[in-house]
């Protein structure tokens, strides 16, 4: 039993930042039941990705989806919208993503929902913000990133900017609206009060950014340079970066660069015992340690480093990282299965709870395949 | 506002650095009180390490920047009266977190077990970077260390690029959110229950939480995400997804219809791919956008693609954010007032709660600055 137990979220959000909220809260003991489009349903269903597909369904629905039910209903109609509305008065919380103006239009907006039921917490994700001239725009990850600056500190310095490879801005945004809903829901457990909770997408990245942004605040506002190899943060000094060896790739995080070349047997690198240079003559020291680092294989270079309590790490890839027993202890893969028995591998919960790990084997749920159960349970059809 | 969620709460961190620290910034200004227990003489490890050589005073920027709104005690949990006074406060605190290597805690007599028996309302809240068993335990839960061995490094960059890390610090932000969603969890549930609880998570498995699109893509699969030739975005996705370069800057397009784009374009050479292709196709197609993108600027292509209601943004660095009214209206900017030092600006809270944003000008403490006080009012 969870810690959200008894807790009942209406979810009428679509794609990653909203349901990726709904997945953790559900994870966390809630009962998250999707309010979906009849016919298609959260959009991301047809979302496929590397043309790969699980019985015509994208893999990634499965992966955000898993552990919810599913309510189809059509808002526009006026019968579908006050079942909604009856169910939202059992409720206890209320998501959504859709851009701003539309949940009100739908006749859904916070002050509308807050009058069905006075202890709601009312979430919703956007992507810039409810005002100002973006607010019409769609919050979609990349495009975020791209406005955020975020596209700027990943890569090398002669390199176009270049994104950050996983939908990390709705991935962000949807775990600080997870945080605002827990926060708010802890103070109804005070004063029984209704909340609203509100994030967007362009406030969360550059929460992200908020080392980084703050130095460009108060240092004279220069901007980031990443270093010309091996850019690993380009606001740290060499060595902080991935080198390729002879065969495989080596990472190194801060570490003494003397200290380096004597281990590595590099002598070249002995000279830089001033820690001042090692943020001023970064390229220069990652020039000398990239060419050294290509003579031997990652193992052999670990097994210099790793004793002396270097911080270093060797390159994985999936396959490799499952193959280790480092990762299998983390018991991290979980099976799910949905009602017409198809079964998926996915990832679990990252929070244990009083040393329990959450598995929850419930899979994604068909397209209004729980209405008539909710129809029944919450007396929606009178 | 001074009705925050978590007025009234206590939080006793033990953390250092960034992952630990950044839950207890973002508890401190959703209302909780925040102190931090730090050893004297030196403090949390992060007051020592600027970037940039940054300094407020004699602490860090960077310590600044994540430790605002906090209170400072000092205490060496390796002294035995001192552990009697840190009991007095967990006596009456309603979280507590570290992100100690496994042992530390414990060592200390601060373990989930023996800081129950002193307060079972307590959450008790530990980060680690790759769990408490396994071979890897003892491995420093290092940010670039994590990615590299996640398989995070193999999502960012070109196909032909080395494995490419993110610029941030991505495991540590994301598992001190995750940590805090924890807490609150507990939190909720110790008002029904009366119990507190035991909350962990590791860095480790913050990454691979966030791959799961991909680890679900993998497992069903089994093939390795490969990021694409050109403007790669997100190894998963299709073309257009990626930044392009186009005359004078570049431009962001993300899922669009390939052959509505080679009309919004005017691509010919993009007309011979259906939107079937978009993924098996994706280098071909990624490499006649480039090549046809980078002949007129950002401007000429935006205006075309926002007219034909098509995902595409142009690229800012911060300057050009910020000289946005988009950004500006987003009040994202706070100064912090740092007594006799000077004023350092930083960003805000980024959640809104009844449509507040939240903001907190009170700076990060000296070392120790409220152990006075925090005896006085904990120990009477």
């Amino acid at each position: 039993m969870g810690p959200l137990q008894d807790m009942i979220v209406i979810d009428f959000s679509q794609f990653l930042s909203g349901p990726s909220a709904g997945l953790r809260l559900a994870d966390l003991g809630a009962r998250v039941i999707k309010i979906e489009r009849p016919g298609t349903g959260d959009i991301c269903r047809q979302l496929y990705v590397s043309d790969v597909m699980i019985e015509g369904e994208s893999t990634i629905f499965h992966a955000i989806n898993r552990n919810k039910q599913s309510y189809a209903a059509d808002l526009k109609k006026e019968e579908d919208l006050e079942k909604v509305k009856k169910l939202i008065r059992q409720a206890d919380i209320v998501l959504h993503n859709f851009r701003p103006g539309v949940m009100e239009r739908i006749g859904l907006g916070y002050e509308t929902v807050r009058q069905l039921n006075p202890r709601i917490i009312y979430g919703e994700v956007n992507g810039y913000g409810h005002e100002g001239p973006w607010r019409g725009l769609p919050g979609q990850d990349l495009l975020v990133q791209s406005l955020s600056g975020l596209a700027w500190l990943s890569n090398n310095r002669d390199q176009r900017p270049t994104p950050m490879g996983v939908a990390v801005v709705d991935i962000l945004a949807g775990t600080h609206l997870t945080q605002g809903i827990l926060a708010t829901l802890y103070r109804r457990g005070i004063d029984g009060q209704s909340a609203l909770v509100q994030v967007s997408m362009l406030e969360s990245v550059l929460d992200f950014q908020f080392e980084a942004l703050t130095c460009f605040f108060n240092d004279g506002r220069q901007l980031p340079v990443r270093s010309r190899i091996s850019n690993g943060n380009a606001y740290v000094p060499a060595p902080y970066g991935i080198y390729k060896t002879r065969d495989g790739y080596l990472s190194l995080a801060m570490n003494d660069v003397p200290s380096l070349g004597r281990l590595l047997g590099c002598p070249a690198l002995e000279v830089y015992s001033d820690s001042s240079l090692w943020f001023d003559k970064r390229d220069e020291i990652k020039e000398v340690l990239s060419m050294h680092l290509l003579t031997r294989g990652v193992d052999e270079w670990l097994s210099m480093l790793q004793p002396a309590d270097i911080w270093c790490a060797k390159v994985l890839n999936y396959d490799q990282l499952m193959r280790e027993t480092g990762y299998k202890m983390l018991n991290m893969e979980l099976k799910v299965t949905t009602s017409n028995g198809l079964s998926i591998k996915t990832t679990r919960c990252p929070i244990r709870i009083d040393g329990q790990m959450v598995f929850s084997e419930t899979g994604a749920p068909l397209l209004g395949e729980h209405n008539e159960r909710i129809d029944t349970e919450f007396r929606l059809m009178s | 506002m001074n009705d925050l969620p978590l007025s009234g709460l206590t939080v006793l961190e033990f953390s250092q650095y960034l992952s630990g620290p950044s839950a207890g910034l973002r508890l401190a200004d959703l209302g909780a009180r925040v102190i931090k227990i730090e050893r004297p003489g030196t403090g949390d490890a992060c007051r020592r390490l600027s970037i940039k050589n940054l300094w407020v005073g004699d602490d860090s920027l960077l310590f600044h920047t994540i430790n605002r709104n906090k209170e400072s005690f000092t205490a060496d949990i390796k002294s035995p009266d001192d552990i009697a006074i840190i009991h007095r406060l967990i006596e009456r605190a309603d979280v507590l977190t570290h992100n100690f290597r496994p042992g530390v805690m414990e060592g200390a007599g601060l373990d989930y077990a023996s800081v129950r028996a002193v307060n079972p309302r307590l959450v008790y809240a530990a980060i680690s970077g790759y769990g408490k068993e396994g071979p890897w335990k003892d491995l420093p839960g290092q940010d670039l260390l994590l990615q590299s061995m996640s398989g995070l490094a193999y999502t960012t960059g070109n196909e032909m690029d080395h494995p490419m890390p993110f610029g941030l610090s991505i495991a540590d932000s994301l598992c001190g959110a995750q940590l805090v969603q924890g807490i609150l969890a507990a939190l909720i549930r110790r008002q029904k229950t009366g119990e507190g609880g035991l909350i962990e998570i590791s860095m480790m498995e913050s990454l691979l939480d966030f791959q799961f699109e991909f680890l679900t893509t993998y497992h069903t699969s089994g093939l390795l995400p490969q990021r694409s030739k050109y403007s790669n975005g997100n190894p998963l996705l299709s073309a257009p997804y990626g930044i392009y370069e186009a005359a004078d800057g570049y431009i962001a397009i993300a899922m669009v219809n390939i052959p509505r784009l080679a009309r919004v374009i005017d691509a010919a050479a993009l007309e011979k791919h259906s939107q079937e292709q978009a993924f098996s196709h994706r280098d071909e197609i990624k490499k006649i956008i480039s090549e046809h993108l980078a002949g007129q600027p950002v401007k000429y292509w935006l205006e075309k693609l926002h007219a034909a209601d098509m995902w595409a943004m142009q690229v800012l660095d911060w300057k050009g954010l910020m000289e946005e009214e988009g950004y500006q209206r987003l009040d994202m900017e706070q100064v912090i007032a740092a007594g006799e030092r000077e004023n350092i600006i930083t960003t805000r809270c980024p959640i809104r709660v009844n449509g507040q944003k939240i903001k907190s000008g009170r700076p990060a403490p000296l070392l120790g600055q409220d152990r006075d006080s925090i005896v006085r009012e904990f120990l009477k």
